[in-house]
């Protein structure tokens, strides 16, 4: 098909990612007392933006090898 | 009430993926030009997309809050759902099934019966199937809208109208290839909001160690030994001996054979995303690879509930207690749901929300485009308006998604009578699953199988499992939707018993009748068979692929893998 499926997953991660991050920083610490004292907002929207990244990279690599076979 | 509360940032996560969900049928639906596109992809995507839509079009409200709720209930035994039950299940679909299912150039499960057996098998099997994919589709609808009420408070109506809408509208656009897309990045999603929930959980409890502590606790304020809710087979050797109330055969053989072969082998909404993939060696691939994150999948549906049943039991001290319900029992289904605002900050718990819209609308979309195939191909283009052109049967595709979609609002409103969703879905499958499994098996791997046979061993099956049902029930029930309206010859210990019971006397009487049925009627000309039978089947050649990517060896990795699962857990 004419969309590789890794670029909009890649995308939508990556963004989620870096709005949680941000929001884990600037978030009153006082909330992360139900999740163990863990801001795990922060922690998850890292690992999320590492996936989302990891998604776009593949993503893009496979569209340039195909453009460069066509 | 427990009500979970939301800030501005988790409408705007939901609001962010509900704008991915929608872009991805935008961006797709130029490339929707003919029904195959529609309701096959055009048969052009890779293995690995089309094997998680596999797992994905099956994770709806069953999985994700069924498992939970089980897992509360049941403890670790409800793992077999998965490591007794699809695994092998999607290992045989692979290997042994999908030659017939690709090969033939079916486009659908009920077609491919048209071409082995006759119209009329066709014709009833399409029949059934459409029924039931949108009463699951609205059970999905239902369970979610109730939900969404319970936790946050929003319109029941509302919130099931406005899902109904996005699932519509992606399904609508882009077709078969919006809908798969979109359940492979609702996979996604549901990993990532489930898992950091399960992290936290089990860290609160102190470890696998912990939780199997605080479920001896459990396990014995129920009456059990203390290990029943951390073991999934010792204590199986009696019914009497674990909360399930069902003994190792009836596990084995009534879901691990029957229901769980019935349903991922023959179940054209699983089956339609392998078809739908670029060659038959991607076919074979799909639920192998599949496989590999579905026998992982007790760690993100299962576990939650068993944590939470846990923690419950310790309440005064974890500050965690699962509602009971207006007849006095503990509401298993607000397990997974409850967790979620238990131990989520808002930010990730808008995440842990639109993981498990997703879940529904997965659900959801998979059976609608399901539905919408079967319908246009098998009973519009078969029965009533036959040889028009192809736009004129993708126009019908459209409008069918738009009814089907209807349809499943009308089945949301209605189903609400059962207190366990999987127990009631458990049951129209054991109907209407289980002998078709028998009708497979004969049709693709004796040759002498005949069309009369398959439609008479249908009936006879599905007839078989009514029966049963009428004349028993589970322990504590009264006779009506529970079973026993016929008279009462025989009382299980638990609805899940009955259930597997059912569908091993439903698969056995479809097996003799077809076998009978077959020896006494004239079969078709072996010169028609070819492709659609085993033995008049040239083998599938797969030596082109790497060696990792051949069927047989990712079967036997995944088969290996779950027997291991299997001894970690005895």
């Amino acid at each position: 098909m004419g969309l590789d499926i890794r670029l909009p997953i890649g995308g939508f991660f990556a963004l989620i990612g870096i709005v949680l991050a941000i929001y884990g920083v600037l978030s009153d610490p006082s909330i992360y007392q139900r999740s163990l004292g863990i801001n795990v907002n922060t922690l998850w929207g890292l690992a999320l933006v590492v996936f989302g990244v990891a998604m776009l990279f593949f993503g893009r690599r496979a569209a340039a090898r195909k453009g460069s076979r066509e | 009430m427990f009500r979970i509360e939301l800030h501005a940032i988790d409408y705007a996560i939901l609001a962010i993926y509900f704008a991915f969900v929608l872009g991805v049928g935008w961006a797709l639906r130029r490339y929707v030009t003919t029904s195959s596109d529609f309701f096959l992809s055009g048969r052009a995507i890779p293995a690995w997309i089309t094997g998680l839509a596999f797992i994905s079009a099956n994770l709806g409200a069953q999985e994700v809050i069924g498992m939970g709720a089980s897992g509360a209930k049941y403890g670790i035994a409800t793992s077999h759902f998965y490591w007794v039950g699809a695994i092998p299940a999607m290992v045989f679909v692979g290997i042994f099934m999908m030659p017939f299912y690709y090969g033939s150039r079916a486009r659908s499960v009920p077609e491919y019966l048209k071409l082995r057996f006759d119209e009329k098998t066709r014709g009833l099997n399409a029949i059934f199937f459409a029924i039931m994919t949108v009463f699951s589709s609205g059970i999905s609808l239902y369970a979610m809208g109730l939900l969404l009420q319970t936790l946050l408070g929003w319109d029941f109506t509302v919130s099931i109208l406005v899902s109904a809408a996005i699932v519509l509208t992606y399904t609508l656009l882009g077709g078969l290839t919006s809908a798969i897309y979109n359940e492979v990045l609702q996979f996604f999603l549901i990993i990532a909001g489930f898992l950091p929930l399960v992290a936290l959980g089990l860290k609160d409890v102190g470890g696998w160690a912990g939780l199997k502590q605080k479920l001896a606790v459990v396990s014995v304020a129920h009456g059990f030994a203390p290990g029943a809710y951390s073991h999934s087979w010792t204590y199986l050797g009696s019914p009497a001996a674990n909360p399930m109330g069902v003994e190792w055969f009836s596990m084995v053989m009534g879901l691990g054979f029957v229901l769980s072969f019935g349903y991922w082998c023959t179940d054209f909404l699983v089956v339609q995303r392998a078809m739908a993939s670029e060659s038959m060696s991607a076919a074979r691939r799909t639920p192998l690879i599949a496989a590999l994150p579905k026998m992982f999948f007790p760690i993100l549906v299962i576990l939650p509930g068993m944590i939470a049943i846990a923690l419950t039991q310790d309440a005064g001290h974890t500050g965690f207690a699962l509602p009971p319900k207006p007849d006095g029992t503990l509401n298993y289904d607000l397990a997974i749901p409850m967790m979620l605002g238990h131990y989520f900050p808002s930010g990730i718990l808008g995440i842990g929300l639109a993981a498990l819209m997703a879940s529904f609308m997965s659900g959801m979309a998979g059976n609608v485009t399901a539905f919408n195939t079967v319908w246009t191909y098998d009973i519009y283009q078969a029965y009533i308006r036959k040889g028009e052109s192809d736009s004129h049967y993708l126009r019908m595709g459209r409008l069918s998604t738009f009814f089907g979609i209807l349809l499943s609002i009308a089945a949301a409103y209605a189903a609400t009578r059962f207190n366990n969703i999987m127990d009631l879905l458990q049951l129209v499958f054991a109907f209407v699953n289980a002998p078709l499994f028998a009708t497979f098996l004969l049709g693709m791997f004796w040759k002498r199988t005949t069309g009369h046979a398959a439609f008479s061993g249908l009936l006879v099956g599905t007839v078989a499992a009514a029966i049963h049902h009428g004349l028993t029930l589970p322990a504590g029930s009264v006779a009506g939707i529970k079973g026993g309206w016929l008279a009462l010859l025989h009382t299980y210990p638990s609805e899940m018993a009955q259930n597997f019971w059912t569908a091993i006397y439903a698969w056995t009487a479809c097996f003799l009748c077809t076998l009978l049925v077959s020896l006494a009627t004239r079969p078709r000309p072996e010169s028609e068979l070819t492709g659609l039978v085993y033995s008049l089947t040239p083998r599938p050649r797969d030596d082109a692929a790497r060696w990792f990517e051949r069927p047989a060896v990712l079967g036997a990795i995944v088969l290996g893998m779950a027997v291991a699962l299997n001894i970690i857990f005895w």
